[in-house]
Order: structure tokens, then C-alpha cells, then sequence
């Protein structure tokens, strides 16, 4: 020992290749990952995988111990992953264009399978999505060249995302691969003719709409018009029926004022010649003749 | 644990770069005087009596074991275990600073601090200070856990349509309040958690419009949108075992969208149009009803005290009308039969008194003929 004291190159390259190799023998295995270990490239076992219901300090997780420089260990990820279909125009049924924008979640339960299906890489993770997108696109593309566009709009719109997500759960399970759950983000008319022609269709039903509460407001004041006339009229005739006599003089009295300017209103146009026969009743006693 | 050793080992490994090993002679006593090793060699620039900070400083290191020769009195003792212990020390606070540094965590009470032990869940620490192992081994991860974190949609300030039920188009920004109520799961079961968040956002939201007529999203519906938005978000969040809670969603807006809006301004529009041309005829309606009442009511006041007099009242009438009819014209009269009346049709509009022709004509026999305006 006193030895090595002496000779302290030595000593700390024994260091050092004791961290080395303590490091190459030592994992730490973190709750978010599952590993595969390849012992000369073949898969020997996993550790962490996913299980269902797991608690988590009760999982895989933890130090593992490899033998270095002969065990090969593949990292995956043992969260939910995503993986999008963006802005890809679909056919629907009833040969409506639809630009849909999807996305799927979803789990690698199978590490082994995982690693298998996608070529044991170190890119295992983003292989596996890579082959999931087009997966994803043509489940996408069957389930809803299967709806009619209205479908989409309408309470069976989960339904359409189950039956995606059956037909990805089918497709992806040689990927070991757990489909979570299949959501439609967008599904709209694309951009030009498609959406300009439901704006415009949108315009007009509104300018209908416009014009049928004009025409009703109209109705309606019409209406009011007649209903207020005939009450007038019901008003007018309750009182003048009393007397239909007095109410012609009356009405005569009040007509003469008015049109020969004597009613306080407004003077008629034009002046106006009298020429009375001196039988008029007004002038009975203007020739001083005894009645 | 791995540092001290590497570190106690660098001084020698300088060391030895002198000519000569001081180690290799260490245990020796001053035999080694006159060949000092940090004397520079021949041809050195630098004089020898111009010792430099870095000098002293390793002169007291080495325990006066530099070539001066001052340290001669100590020329039994071993040298060798003070610059060691030196870079112990050293090394040992530097330790000791990353043990306590990585090992108490003060959690503020907004957070909670997820631990894992070697990468293993271990438990969630709760606000306090908390000890644990120092970090390679420990790692505790701090979450906030009261915070409200908010998605707006879209993030910018451009438009986001949506369909509705029956194919119309709207224009719907909106807001999403979570937070995370978890903290394990949100560490450990989401890859991406906003993202995630968002995702499901935009999907949820556009499912419920697609359950929505177009006016009950611009209007009414608006309420029974957030909570379905919620809840169905949180069903989903939970199905992901996110550790996530909707806290709540509000919509900000909801427009047709700019390209049609003049078509739904005018439905607003339209809709006070019509109101006023009723309020108009209610106003025309008002007045004819207000003046037949009061025409029939004068009629009837007239015609109560006509009642009590008829032949004198209607007499008197008749006087005060022709009266104030007559007093306001020109007024020609004519005894019937005996005369034609020729009346120019200019000058009997207005006969001048110092005209005495036209009254000659139109007077020939004797009637009174009443001429002017002047009364």
C-alpha cells in the first residue's frame, strides 16, 4: 500500500479505471425509462417495463448492474407519447374534402417487441413514432372515408375517434405499442372554394334572416296601424251614435271653421268670396223681415 | 466519492514536473538544499530571490521544505502528509458544501418536491424544509403545484375557426386554467405536459362546438360550453393519468367569422330597424286613439248640455260659426232672380272702393251690395 502511495500515477489511473468501470457496470434506471439489455445485440432481458396499475416505487426503477462493454442497454420512454397528423386533406363519405389535424397517444408496453420491430437501434423511441404517423394517417383516412362529413359534426364524433383508435391498436400492436386514445383536433373545410362557399352560404342565410325581421317589423306595424284605426273608429262611433242629428251639425260646425280659416289654424290658402242669397238662414233677419 | 482521490493526486502529479521529484527525496532531509527544485534552471530569466505569490504559497504548502533552507530545523519531520491534507481539506468543504447544497431542499408552500433514490420514486415531500441524500444519489424534483397555469387559444391574435352542428363557421378564442394536482404522475406519466394540455384543449373544444348550433355558440350556449369543454378535458386528462386538473375553461370570444361578420351586422341590424318602425307605429297608434278620445269627449260634453237646450244651442252655434267664417271673407249678396251676378273673374276678387264701374254693373236695381274687405 505505502507502495502505491509513492506512486501516485499509477494510483490515479487505478482511480480512474475503477470509476470507469464502476460507471459501465452501474445504471440508474429512472421511473420515466424502461430499458432493454442486449448482450451481444441479443435482448436478454428488461428492466422497468410498463405494467398496468404500477405504484410508482414499486417499479423497475432503481440501480441495475450491466457487464460493461458487453451488455448494450436501449432506452425508452415509459411516459405517454404523442404522435401528430397534421393538416392532411381527407375524403369524407359524401366526397366533402376535410383537412384534419390528429393526434395519437400512446404507450411502449412492450419493450421487447419494441425494440424488435424497430431494428434494436438507440433511436427505438422516434423509430417507433416515425412508423406510427403513417399508421396513424391511414386509419384516419379509412375511418372517415367510411363517415359522412356530418358524422364529424354530431354526438358520434367519439365514436369516429374510437373506431380510429381500434384500427391504430390493431395496426400498432407489432410495435408493442398501447394506443391510448385517438382525438381529431381539427377536421375543417380547407382553405379556397370549400370554406368560401360556406361563408358565403353563411352571408346568405343571415341576409334572409335580415330581410324576414324587416318584414316582420313591417307586419307588426301594419298592424298596430289597423288595430289603433279601428279602435278610433269604435271610439268615434260609441260617442257620435248618441245623436247622429246634432253630431252632423256639430262635425258641419267644426268643418266650416276649419276650412274658411276661423278655427285658429293655420290660415287656408287663397281668399275665399262669399256670395250669400239673402234667403240664407244667416241673413233671415238681416232685410229686418218678421219671422 | 470519486473526487477525493483524483484530487488529492493532482499536487503530486504537478509536482513532478520539476527537474528533479521533491517526492522522490521528500523523507530525506536537506540533502536536497542545494539543488533546489524550484530554483530555476540555468538560463532561467526570472532571479531566484524574486519569489513570486505562487512561490511563497507553495513554499508554505511544502512546510518550508523550499530551498531557503529556513526549514532546515525541521529537517526530521515528514513533509509529505501536509500538502495531502491541505487538498483534503479542500476537497472536504467542497463536499461538504454539495451534501448540504443538494441535500436540504426548502419547499415553498405553492410546491411539492418529488424524490426519486437512484432513479426510484421514493416519496413527495411536502412544503419545509426536507433533508435527503446529497444528489447523485437523491434527486428531488420541485413542482408547483398551486399555480394556474393558462393556454390561450390561439395564442396569437389570429382567427380560429371551428364548425358547428349545423356547418356554419365560427370564430372561437378561448382560454384553458390548469394545474397540477399530482405531482408524481405529472412527473412521471406525460412526456410533454403543456403540449398535452393543448392538444386536448383544441380537441375537446372543437368537439363541443361540433355539438353546438351556430347561435347558441355565439350566445346562450356559451356556459354549458366551458363546463362540457371541462369536464370532457378532464376525463381525457385523467385517461392519460396526467395529474393534471382543469381548473376551468372560458371562452373569450365567439364571432362569426370577419369575412361574414357584415352579413350578421346586419342581422342586428335589421332586428332595431324593425323595432323602430314598431315603436313608430306604436307612436302613430298612441296619437290617433289619444285624439279620437278626445274628439268623442268634447262631442259628448257638447252634447250633454245640447240635451238641455237643443233649438237655442244649435242656433248659437250656427251664429258664432258663420260669425267667425264669415268675418274672415269677402262677401257678396245677391238677391236671387232679379239679376245675373257677373263677376270678373279678376276685379271680383278684390273690388277697390273708388271703382265706381264694377259696382255700377253688378248693382243695377236695388240691392245692397256690401263691398269690402275692410271689416
Amino acid at each position: 500500500m505505502k507502495g502505491l502511495w509513492r506512486h501516485p500515477i499509477a494510483l490515479g489511473m487505478a482511480a480512474l479505471i475503477l470509476v470507469i468501470l464502476l460507471a459501465a457496470t452501474i445504471v440508474i434506471v429512472p421511473e420515466t425509462q424502461q430499458v432493454v439489455i442486449l448482450r451481444f445485440e441479443q435482448p436478454v432481458r428488461t428492466v422497468n417495463a410498463w405494467k398496468p396499475n404500477e405504484q410508482f416505487g414499486r417499479t423497475g426503477a432503481g440501480p441495475i448492474l450491466r457487464i460493461p462493454f458487453v451488455d448494450r442497454l436501449v432506452w425508452l420512454n415509459k411516459r405517454v407519447l404523442d404522435v401528430d397528423y397534421d393538416n392532411q386533406q381527407v375524403l369524407s363519405s359524401d366526397q366533402l374534402r376535410l383537412e384534419v389535424d390528429a393526434y395519437a397517444r400512446f404507450r411502449i408496453i412492450d419493450p421487447l417487441k419494441a425494440v424488435n420491430a424497430t431494428g434494436s437501434t438507440s433511436q427505438t423511441e422516434s423509430a417507433i413514432t416515425d412508423a406510427l404517423r403513417p399508421l396513424l394517417g391511414s386509419s384516419i383516412r379509412n375511418e372517415l372515408g367510411n363517415q359522412p362529413f356530418a358524422t364529424l359534426l354530431s354526438p358520434e364524433r367519439d365514436q369516429v375517434m374510437d373506431n380510429i383508435q381500434a384500427r391504430l391498436q390493431r395496426l400498432a400492436s407489432q410495435y408493442g405499442v398501447q394506443i391510448v386514445d385517438v382525438r381529431i383536433k381539427h377536421a375543417d373545410l380547407p382553405d379556397g372554394s370549400p370554406l368560401d362557399r360556406a361563408l358565403a352560404r353563411m352571408a346568405t342565410a343571415r341576409q334572409q334572416q335580415a330581410i324576414t325581421i324587416r318584414a316582420q317589423g313591417q307586419k307588426d306595424a301594419q298592424i298596430i296601424r289597423g288595430e289603433a284605426d279601428a279602435q278610433a273608429a269604435r271610439i268615434y262611433a260609441e260617442s257620435f251614435t248618441k245623436d247622429a242629428d246634432f253630431y252632423d251639425f256639430y262635425r258641419a260646425m267644426q268643418s266650416y271653421r276649419h276650412t274658411f280659416g276661423a278655427d285658429g289654424g293655420p290660415a287656408p290658402s287663397g281668399s275665399t268670396n262669399i256670395i250669400l242669397s239673402p234667403n240664407n238662414s244667416y241673413l233671415r233677419e238681416f232685410e229686418g223681415r218678421g219671422r | 466519492m470519486t473526487i477525493l482521490p483524483g484530487n488529492t493526486n493532482r499536487p503530486p502529479i504537478l509536482a513532478a514536473e520539476p527537474p528533479k521529484s521533491p517526492w522522490g527525496s521528500g523523507d530525506d532531509d536537506q540533502g536536497g538544499g542545494p539543488r533546489n527544485p524550484w530554483a530555476l534552471p540555468p538560463g532561467g530569466r526570472k532571479p531566484a530571490n524574486k519569489p513570486t505569490a505562487l512561490d511563497e504559497f507553495l513554499k508554505k504548502a511544502r512546510g518550508g521544505g523550499g530551498g531557503n533552507g529556513g526549514g532546515g530545523g525541521f529537517g526530521g519531520l515528514p513533509v509529505s502528509p501536509n500538502p495531502r491534507a491541505l487538498w483534503l481539506i479542500g476537497a472536504g468543504i467542497i463536499l461538504l458544501a454539495w451534501i448540504l447544497y443538494t441535500s436540504i431542499h426548502p419547499i415553498a408552500p405553492q410546491e411539492r418536491g418529488v424524490v426519486t433514490y437512484l432513479g426510484r420514486y421514493s416519496g413527495t415531500l411536502d412544503p419545509g424544509i426536507a433533508m435527503t441524500m446529497p444528489a447523485p444519489i437523491a434527486r428531488v424534483v420541485k413542482v408547483d403545484v398551486q399555480n394556474i397555469r393558462i393556454e390561450n387559444f390561439p395564442e396569437t391574435g389570429s382567427e380560429n375557426l371551428m364548425l358547428t352542428r349545423d356547418q356554419n363557421i365560427i370564430d372561437l378564442a378561448y382560454a384553458v386554467r390548469w394545474k397540477i394536482a399530482n405531482p408524481q404522475d405529472y412527473v412521471f406519466q406525460i412526456d410533454k405536459p403543456r403540449e398535452t394540455v393543448r392538444a386536448t384543449a383544441e380537441s375537446v373544444m372543437r368537439e363541443v362546438v361540433a355539438n353546438q348550433t351556430l347561435d347558441a355558440a355565439l350566445g346562450p350556449g356559451r356556459a354549458q360550453m366551458e363546463n362540457q369543454a371541462q369536464e370532457r378535458m378532464q376525463k381525457v386528462l385523467d385517461d392519460y393519468k396526467s395529474g393534471i386538473v382543469v381548473v376551468g375553461v372560458g371562452i373569450k370570444q365567439a364571432d362569426p367569422p370577419a369575412r361574414v361578420n357584415d352579413a350578421f351586422k346586419d342581422v342586428t341590424a335589421a332586428q332595431q330597424d324593425a323595432q323602430g318602425v314598431r315603436n313608430q307605429a306604436q307612436s302613430y297608434a298612441k296619437q290617433v286613439i289619444a285624439r279620437a278620445e278626445g274628439e268623442a269627449s268634447q262631442f259628448d260634453k257638447v252634447y250633454e248640455q245640447y240635451k238641455l237646450a237643443p233649438a237655442v244651442t244649435r242656433r248659437r252655434m250656427y251664429y258664432e260659426t258663420m260669425e267667425a267664417v264669415l268675418a274672415k271673407s269677402d262677401k257678396t249678396i245677391v238677391e236671387p232672380g232679379n239679376v245675373v251676378p257677373y263677376l270678373q273673374s279678376q276685379g271680383a276678387r278684390r273690388l277697390p272702393d273708388s271703382v265706381p264701374a264694377a259696382p255700377a254693373a253688378v248693382t243695377p236695381t236695388q240691392p245692397v251690395t256690401t263691398t269690402g274687405g275692410g271689416q
